[in-house]
């Protein structure tokens, strides 16, 4: 198991978002997770990467059998978790290569391997851009700065192709894209995709699901999972709203 | 009167002292600015100008002054190594307050004069004597007038009409000695007609023992003249520095000035600069980057008194630890100075509960048709960035240092000199890497 979630509670300040949250992840798989708004999707992706806005009061979370939720933002993001932000943060000052090439470089530190030299890493990069088809001229600016929506999350793809994570967050990465952009976003999520590694995508709507076909469908509903399905599930979904999903809880 | 008295008491007993060694025009200008100096007193506590800086300790040392001039023992280039090489081979020391006279070849322009003021006060003393004093004698600064009081030597330059120097100038001020001191630098630098130059100054100490540096430079910029004009602090804590800089620009002349607190101990940089003639531009620029108990105050008036000139200023700082910064920054724009551009920007990161910044942005325009615009803004280091970059793998410490980086790096990209802006970038990052704060003297050994 890549991903072990078992009664995840989780606050931010007094109030508490997620409810004693169950989930797990397999090498390989892709998982949707999907939810009306205030459900704690976001929040879920935000515990997992260790976003110190979030205090985690009760529960576990293995990743690779280790404490995930004992470790610093940097480590899970070294051992290979990756979120692709919802809203991605404008960093003036710092240009994307000298970020990335830090990033990088942090990561092999911590395998213990040498520092990338300046060519291979060009290469790499010239790779992984093309990939999501991100222009040239971005890489040199400032981390997000003045990017337009889909540059954004264009961005947050590239750098997960360039980090080559083990398990992908990606929360509500098709928000703002318009079809072209969805496309190329999930076109690049794809192509990074082996079967040794694994995706928890994060939306509303099932078109993303079109692009990136999920194993397995969850419900998020009030902090908990309530439903789990397949893709079968989604279009069910994206058919008759969540309504009938708090029906069914009700009941 | 507290403190001054010792000062003044000196400035009798030693008068004579004074006279012999140094130049008649430096001389001439003693006695009144003593008057000053007496009159004013050091700064009071309730004294606006220096509200914000740490001024009772300084005095409470009692530093001793090279009146009688003696030279430094070594060579300083021998024993000292600085952070800035390969700029130039156009290097000057300046030790304590005394110019050290090296004998290699400097090849600079025929007609240009540098090197010890003192030396060229005495040799050239009818050029000399329309500039020296003559934009000190105007402000009321008691530092100010201490250092014209005082002073018996320092650094000149001066550049004859129509001649650019390329090749840029590097003075290097030293510390150095086995006792408390007190240097009176006097600097000028006289750029006639045409002429264009680029100067550096670096401030080091090599000794552990407390030092105060109270420097006044006399900055003369001609008609359509250009001068760069760059000052780097990398002292240590025990060092105080408080720095007086005038500057008078003529018509169509550009300026650049740009001053850099990478570590130090006690700083007060005062700088006046005066657009006297139209189409005159000038930008001054810099950061403090301050930890421990480190204190860096930058005072900055700019005045257009004609118009159709345009001037830039641009601070920032970024303080750790218990560190204090102050800016107070000032445009004046004179009645008659219509069409001014004049724009001041202030940004300051404070990344601890008990560092502290105090900022005073000041426009004051008594013309009607200019443009002119200010803001300061304080703040903490952007904590949704900071997450986000460890996301990506970065630690909190490389995360941190990136953004203080690209906080100031607006000032750094700015740095006219390519070489110097590519070290003051290394030295940057060596500074936020704490390794050069941790002991000063393995910055120079």
């Amino acid at each position: 198991m890549l991903l072990e979630i078992k009664n995840l509670h989780a606050s931010i300040g007094e109030k508490e978002i997620l409810k004693g949250l169950n989930l797990s992840v397999k090498e390989g798989e892709i998982h949707a997770i999907m939810g009306p708004n205030g459900s704690g999707k976001s929040t879920l992706s935000a515990v997992l990467s260790g976003n110190p806005a979030f205090t985690v009061t009760k529960g576990s979370v293995r990743f690779k059998g280790m404490d995930l939720l004992g470790m610093a933002p940097e480590d899970r993001s070294r051992e290979g978790l990756f979120l692709s932000f919802q809203y991605p943060v404008e960093i003036p000052g710092v240009s994307m290569v000298n970020f990335m090439r830090t990033a990088i470089n942090e990561h092999r530190k911590y395998r213990k391997q040498e520092a990338m030299n300046a060519s291979e890493f060009l290469k790499l990069m010239r790779e992984k851009k093309a990939l999501v088809e991100l222009d040239n001229t971005l890489a040199s600016r400032s981390v997000n700065e003045g990017f337009s929506g889909g540059e954004k999350k264009r961005n947050e793809i590239f750098q997960m192709a360039m980090l080559d994570p083990l398990l992908s967050i990606l929360d509500e990465t098709d928000s703002g894209l318009d079809i072209d952009a969805l496309r190329v976003v999930a076109e690049g999520v794809n192509k990074i995709q082996t079967p040794q590694k694994s995706c928890i995508v994060i939306t509303h709507y099932q078109r993303l699901l079109d692009y990136i076909v999920p194993d397995k469908v969850h419900v998020l509903f009030d902090g908990r999972i309530v439903k789990n399905g397949d893709f079968q599930l989604a279009k069910e979904l994206e058919k008759h709203g969540y309504d009938w999903v708090k029906q069914e809880l009700s009941d | 009167m507290g403190k001054e008295t010792n000062y003044i008491n000196l400035f009798r007993n030693y008068r004579e002292v004074l006279r012999q060694y140094s130049s008649p025009l430096m001389d001439a200008k003693r006695d009144a600015a003593m008057g000053i100096f007496e009159k004013r007193g050091f700064p009071k506590p309730g004294d606006e100008a220096y509200r914000q800086f740490p001024l009772d300790n300084l005095l409470e040392i009692d530093y001793g002054m090279n009146l009688y001039r003696m030279s430094t023992p070594a060579h300083p280039a021998k024993v000292f190594r600085c952070e800035v090489p390969s700029l130039s081979t156009q290097l000057f020391f300046v030790v304590n307050d005394v110019y050290y006279p090296d004998n290699k070849p400097h090849h600079l322009p025929e007609g240009v004069l540098y090197g010890s003021i003192d030396k060229i006060l005495r040799d050239y003393p009818e050029l000399m004597a329309p500039y020296y004093g003559r934009l000190s004698e105007q402000s009321d600064d008691a530092f100010a007038a201490l250092n014209t009081a005082m002073s018996q030597d320092g650094f000149l330059l001066y550049v004859p009409a129509g001649v650019e120097i390329e090749q840029p100038l590097q003075l290097i001020q030293l510390f150095h000695g086995e006792i408390d001191q007190m240097a009176n630098r006097r600097n000028m630098v006289i750029l006639e007609e045409g002429a264009a130059a680029k100067l550096m100054i670096c401030d080091h100490s090599m000794t552990q023992n407390s030092c105060l540096s109270n420097q006044l430079t006399e900055i003369f910029v001609g008609e359509k003249a250009r001068l760069e004009y760059y000052e780097l602090e990398m002292t240590h804590s025990q060092n105080a520095r408080i720095c007086n800089t005038f500057i008078d620009q003529q018509a169509s002349s550009t300026v650049f000035v740009n001053g850099i607190t990478l570590n130090n101990g006690v700083t007060r940089n005062n700088l006046t600069l005066r657009m006297l003639g139209e189409k005159a531009e000038s930008k001054s620029s810099g950061f403090s980057l301050l930890d421990q108990k480190q204190v860096s105050d930058y005072h900055i008036a700019v005045e257009h008194l004609v118009s159709e000139c345009n001037s830039q200023q641009l601070y920032k700082y970024i303080l750790d630890d218990e560190s204090r910064g102050v800016f107070a920054g000032k445009v004046l724009v004179h009645p008659d100075a219509q069409k001014t551009n004049a724009y001041q920007s202030n940004a300051n990161l404070c990344n601890s509960d008990k560092a502290r910044m105090n900022a005073q942005p000041q426009l004051e325009i008594y013309a009607d048709d200019v443009k002119c615009s200010h803001g300061s803004a304080t703040g903490q280091i952007d904590e949704n960035a900071l997450f986000y970059m460890r996301s990506r793998g970065l630690s909190e410490q490389e995360a941190r240092m990136m953004l203080k980086f690209a906080f100031v790096a607006d000032v750094i990209e700015g740095i006219q000199l390519i070489p110097l802006k590519n070290r003051i970038h290394n030295l940057v990052g060596k500074r936020f890497r704490k390794q050069m704060s941790a002991c000063a003297g393995c910055d120079i050994c």
